[in-house]
């Protein structure tokens, strides 16, 4: 051993910073955002599992969210607007060994992308979308989305949002999905335990990290800063595993229903594929 | 047994189907696409080869979801297509700017058919040449052949795969529902004569890797996910590392290289044929299905004591420029009939700079000309 | 052989499209001579007007569609009224002598009645072979193809029925014959 290894480093580096691309530091994301605790619980989650990170393969959408798949030192691809779910099916359709991960946000995976979100998970194709959702588009500044509450202000329903939101949980489980959880980013530890079980499926899993958006959403519907929105995920939310997903309640004026809602085993498709391609070839 | 990629030997097939085995033939191991006629032969074949030998196809729920997947099976080391007609084209007109952003090699087959719209889905055209070049937003460029025999839809999309793999950039057949429909002879060669090209993989170790740094051809070398070199792509502006930039420096450092990959390597890209050229008076451009009509027509001509050429573009994009100027040498006028009410007639009068005149027969209707039009639209230019 | 246009008329399910195939497979590929085949697409699949269309020659074909049939075979009297006005001169329409009324024609034509459907349901006691008679029939009276190279391509494209395909083609072959013996009485 030499001197240099023998000395402690003065500073510890954090176990998830190697999973980091430390040239990309600072990130983008606002105080108070939630986005980077959600990166930090799918960092932790794949130390926990000493997960291959040559078999990672991170593709995000457009947004804030979106940019999360070039903050990882792993192969990452950043897709035009929508377009995550198709191009990771392209690359897990392609070799079978990769993991696909998914990281967008509400308004990429579900209005833009939300036809490729319902097919990718009737197919079953394997891989985990992990949706950070904030309840409207946040990189364009502010704007409705298909998670928007009725009622909410954003820059584009100054007099409330007539619309209905998705619950994602929901279409997810009615989709077909195989694992569908839902937790706020308070609770960081069971979101990294969620990617963790998510990780190790074999199929098309969901989770929702609801998210602050203190910039943009919290601050024009009067829920405070980014600390206050955490105080309220702490007062409304309630976990109830296994509870019916079309039940899988979500207002902050109420309460948000969290924990596991899917948890099941079916055939995954490019298994299928694999099958069906080796029968036909001994042929 | 496993069954063979290459069906070496001679088939009566249709053009759709030759496009199909072409891609087999060239390592085409990946197929996403979604049903449209006039194309939806060349997903059904795939969708009955592929898996026999080894290789992937999976219909997506949109052409945009088909072509993105492409993009990502050829981030993944595949060989991958997709193939559709105009109102596919237009929707997977963002990921083809996606793949020329992030330089995927990838072939789309565009069996083009009337429009605008839905148009005239079972009738031929040519109205997706100018599409197949601007479809995308932002400055591309693109590779677009067009074959004018079912052999040729084999041959070629031999050569979109190699373009593709050479320059990493999305490449068009371009092709129409007269050649994508209609049964010729198809022969296939032996498999060791058919030329292949690969794209280039990485030399240096792994953390040294640059996604986005060229050689000196303009193209970089691409390394594959999963092999452990954990880099980036993004359809955002991007430096050497692939990180996104957003300085006017980065734009001016990738966009040029973008376009000059293919730009500059125009002399070894662009193709054309020709016919009766060296003394031609009159020159008749055509492509596709509607040079077919072009060539009897010329034939006719000439059997009248008339001195007409054929020229025929096989690359439409890059478009071959020295090759027109060279056959349009002794030429007094160039006639330009295409299946559409003017299209590359514009790219024409571009090349000829108002030298001689340029005119234009079109056809917006979902039959070619026959020769006997064509022939008539000779001598009234000619008298 | 100079260049030879045949058109084959009838309805969608008749087998039309793929006789067309089975025609320019026997020529190109057993023939030896250069063939084109194109079809007719529509929105339908099944009972309305359909056509196939085939350029067979010894040299290259350029133009690959039909601009004025040498042949016209037709299989519904729709084929035929529409199609029968672009017959060449002197040339020769092959109809099916149930399933088509057969007007007048302006041009001089060779005009072959075929019992093909007939034939098909009383003596193959099975309808779907008729396009494979109307090719025999086509075969003899036209001498474009050989037998031969017709035998062949037909055994490929029913490779479930070579049998039952080979016996309605002899079978068109002598109808053929026959009607080419009336013709000259």
């Amino acid at each position: 051993m030499t001197a240099t290894t023998q000395s402690k480093p003065s500073q510890e580096e954090h176990p998830i910073t190697r999973y980091v691309r430390k040239d990309r530091i600072p990130h983008i994301y606002c105080p108070a955002c939630g986005i980077g605790i959600v990166l930090t619980a799918f960092a932790t989650a794949l130390d926990n599992l000493k997960f291959d990170i040559d078999k990672l393969t991170v593709v995000s959408g457009i947004g804030c969210t979106g940019r999360a798949s070039g903050y990882f030192e792993a192969d990452g691809f950043h897709t035009t607007h929508g377009r995550p779910i198709p191009f990771a099916t392209g690359v897990k359709v392609a070799n079978p060994e990769l993991k696909p991960v998914v990281i967008s946000g509400d308004g990429d995976l579900f209005a833009i992308g939300g036809n490729h979100f319902i097919h990718a998970a009737r197919r079953n194709v394997d891989m985990l979308v992990l949706c950070i959702n904030n309840f409207m588009y946040g990189m364009t500044g502010g704007q409705q989305g298909p998670t928007t509450p009725t009622g909410a202000i954003t820059s584009t329903t100054r007099f409330g949002n007539i619309e209905n939101p998705f619950n994602l949980v929901s279409l997810a489980a009615s989709a077909g999905a195989v694992y569908v959880a839902r937790w706020t980013v308070l609770h960081a530890r069971r979101l990294a335990k969620s990617i963790e079980k998510a990780l190790q499926k074999d199929g098309f899993t969901f989770i929702e990290a609801v998210s602050p958006c203190p910039t943009l959403y919290d601050r024009h519907n009067r829920f405070g800063s980014g600390l206050d929105v955490l105080k309220l995920y702490k007062e409304i939310s309630v976990i109830r595993n296994f509870s019916d997903p079309m039940k899988a309640e979500i207002d902050y004026s109420t309460r948000i229903v969290c924990g596991e809602f899917v948890d099941e085993e079916k055939p995954e498709f490019t298994q299928r594929l694999a099958e069906q391609s080796a029968r036909l070839q001994k042929r | 047994m496993a069954s063979k990629a290459v069906l070496t030997g001679e088939m009566f097939t249709q053009g759709d189907i030759a496009a199909a085995e072409g891609a087999i033939a060239a390592g085409c191991r990946f197929f996403a696409g979604y049903p449209i006629t006039p194309a939806t032969e060349i997903a059904e074949r795939m969708a009955s080869r592929l898996p026999r030998i080894g290789g992937k196809y999976i219909q997506m729920e949109d052409e945009i979801a088909s072509c993105t997947a492409v993009v990502g099976a050829s981030y993944t080391g595949l060989k991958s297509m997709t193939a559709t007609s105009g109102p596919g084209v237009s929707l997977m007109n963002e990921t083809i700017g996606l793949a020329a952003m992030t330089e995927a090699p990838m072939v789309l087959v565009n069996v083009m058919r009337g429009g605008p719209s839905t148009g005239q889905p079972t009738e031929a055209s040519q109205g997706d040449i100018m599409q197949a070049k601007w479809g995308s937003h932002g400055d591309y460029e693109i590779i677009a052949l067009c074959p004018s025999s079912v052999q040729e839809m084999f041959d070629f999309t031999i050569q979109c795969f190699n373009l593709a793999e050479t320059y990493r950039t999305p490449v068009f057949l371009l092709a129409d529902e007269i050649v994508g429909h209609m049964y010729e002879r198809l022969i296939i060669p032996p498999e060791d004569e058919i030329t292949i090209v690969n794209r280039k993989k990485p030399t240096v170790p792994k953390e040294e890797y640059l996604p986005f740094k060229a050689d000196g051809d303009l193209v970089p070398p691409m390394a594959v996910f999963g092999e452990g070199y954990h880099f980036y792509a993004t359809g955002l502006t991007h430096d050497e590392r692939g990180y996104p930039v957003m300085t006017p420096e980065a734009q001016l450092e990738l966009i040029p290289r973008l376009c000059d990959k293919i730009r500059k390597n125009a002399d070894k890209i662009t193709q054309a044929a020709t016919f009766e050229t060296e003394d031609a008076e009159v020159l008749l451009l055509a492509y596709g299905g509607e040079a077919r009509s072009a060539m009897r027509a010329v034939k006719d001509a000439r059997a009248e004591g008339l001195k007409v050429g054929l020229f025929r573009p096989i690359t439409i994009w890059p478009f071959p420029s020295d090759q027109l100027k060279k056959a349009a040498a002794n030429a007094q006028q160039v006639l330009v009939a295409e299946l559409n009410y003017g299209q590359l007639v514009y790219e024409v009068e571009r090349h000829i700079r108002g030298e001689i005149p340029v005119h234009l027969i079109p056809r917006p209707c979902g039959v070619p000309h026959t020769p006997n039009e064509l022939l008539k639209e000779i001598k009234r230019r000619t008298q | 052989m100079a260049r030879m246009e045949i058109r084959l008329g009838g309805l969608g399910g008749q087998g039309i499209v793929k006789s067309g195939v089975i025609l320019g497979e026997a020529a190109s590929i057993y023939g030896g001579k250069e063939a084109v085949s194109t079809q007719s697409y529509g929105p339908e699949s099944r009972g309305s007007a359909c056509k196939s269309e085939i350029v067979i020659s010894d040299s290259p074909i350029d133009y690959p569609l039909v601009l004025a049939p040498d042949i016209l075979v037709a299989l519904s009297t729709e084929a035929f009224v529409k199609y029968s006005p672009d017959l060449k001169e002197g040339g020769i329409a092959i109809i099916d002598s149930d399933l088509v009324k057969a007007g007048e024609i302006k041009q001089k034509v060779r005009l072959f009645r075929i019992p093909a459907a007939t034939t098909a349901r009383e003596v193959m006691k099975n309808a779907l072979v008729t396009n494979v008679i109307m090719l025999g029939a086509f075969t003899a009276i036209s001498q474009v193809v050989s037998p031969e190279a017709m035998r062949k391509a037909i055994a490929k494209a029913f490779p479930r029925f070579v049998e039952l395909n080979r016996r309605a083609f002899d079978e068109g072959i002598r109808l053929g014959q026959e009607a080419l013996k009336q013709e000259k009485r």
